[in-house]
């Protein structure tokens, strides 16, 4: 447990520090991300790599811990809508429509480019 | 200490222990409702704590600086949460590496109606300018959309607001728009959510289902950098 949460803890501090240490506009937890991804993708390779925190499911359940309460972590941020009350009385009902409207469009030209292009792509595979 | 009950209130509403425990238990709570109603899209646990904690706070005459330096604890797993995301993307590889070029297409597309679509809409509301910079990158998870809010001498603190807003209002509508316009691809629905409304629609639709949640959180991933490339281009374009 505490070894799992130790090593996400160290590919994030990787990701913050190089992206820090090469002045790239990427998020620290990003690059943390995939440097977790490509220790589990050498751990199918190198099988001497499964132990500790990468053995026995330790990452992998310590990571499903945490994204199960994933909105839990969205409350302290989101609490802050209490010291923007005076301007969400003022332009509360403009910022709401627009942020509504906005979400939806987004929602739908994303799914239907996504639906679109992968039966595409798949047709392209069929054909030779 | 308890002859005095005002001294304790004092003690305790200035302890990190206090804000933390209200932060836990009203999630706890709200997502108990939530699992309840088998996760029904207005039931979200996120929105109903915020209101609450909210209210408590104005209630009580709490500064959000003093609740946060409880909850801050609960905020900082932000990031490991987002290195976790590899767990899912791991054991889902073959699923997503099928996927790559859809998804490429449909960022490029979905990340640009985000920033373009809040921007003129805004716009044709009258809003001030310093307000329409600071809603521009609200389809991006927070400490990204508000790294780029500084970058364009905007509002880091509204932009907070309105990505949260923005998340909150994707996840209780994807479900029902999903199942309205009859799209059964998980994929698709996931990427979509991850795309409009970052970590808080890739929880929601982790809730729904596991392939979804994946897709959800590359595309959460992916369009933080898009996004902040993006935002500058488009505000300069949009905004003459």
């Amino acid at each position: 447990m505490i070894a799992s949460l130790s090593l996400i803890l160290l590919c994030q501090l990787v990701g913050e520090v190089a992206v820090r240490a090469l002045a790239v506009p990427v998020p620290g937890p990003v690059v943390g991300l995939v440097l977790l991804l490509l220790l589990l993708l050498a751990r199918d390779r190198f099988p001497v790599l499964a132990r500790g925190p990468l053995g026995n499911d330790g990452v992998e359940s310590a990571s499903r811990g945490m994204l199960a309460n994933l909105s839990l972590l969205f409350i302290p941020a989101g609490v802050g809508v209490v010291q923007k009350l005076d301007l969400l009385a003022e332009h509360g009902t403009a910022i709401l429509v627009i942020l509504a409207v906005s979400v939806i469009v987004t929602l739908l030209a994303t799914v239907a480019t996504f639906v679109a292009a992968s039966s595409l792509f798949a047709r392209e595979d069929e054909t030779p | 200490v308890s002859d005095n009950p005002f001294s304790l209130w004092v003690y305790l509403s200035q302890s990190p222990l206090l804000w933390l425990t209200v932060t836990l238990v009203t999630y706890a709570v709200t997502d108990a409702v939530s699992l309840k109603t088998r996760r029904h899209p207005l039931a979200n646990p996120v929105l109903h704590s915020l209101w609450i904690i909210g209210v408590f706070l104005l209630l009580t005459g709490t500064s959000y600086t003093t609740y946060f330096a409880g909850a801050q604890f609960v905020h900082f797993l932000l990031g490991p949460a987002t290195v976790a995301l590899a767990v899912p993307l791991y054991e889902n590889r073959r699923r997503v590496a099928a996927a790559v070029l859809p998804m490429l297409v449909a960022l490029a597309v979905g990340s640009l109606t985000a920033i373009v679509s809040v921007v003129l809409l805004a716009r044709a509301f009258g809003l001030p300018r310093d307000i329409i910079l600071s809603l521009a990158p609200k389809s991006v998870t927070a400490g990204v959309a508000m790294g780029i809010s500084e970058s364009l001498h905007a509002d880091p603190s509204l932009t907070a607001v309105s990505v949260i807003l923005t998340g909150i209002m994707g996840a209780i509508i994807v479900t029902p728009l999903m199942n309205f316009i009859g799209i059964t691809d998980f994929r698709g629905r996931g990427f979509a959510a991850g795309i409009a409304a970052h970590g808080i629609g890739t929880a929601r639709a982790f809730q729904v289902d596991e392939v979804a949640g994946v897709f959800a959180g590359i595309a959460m991933s992916l369009n933080a950098l898009v996004t902040s490339l993006l935002v500058p281009l488009a505000v300069t374009y949009l905004l003459r």
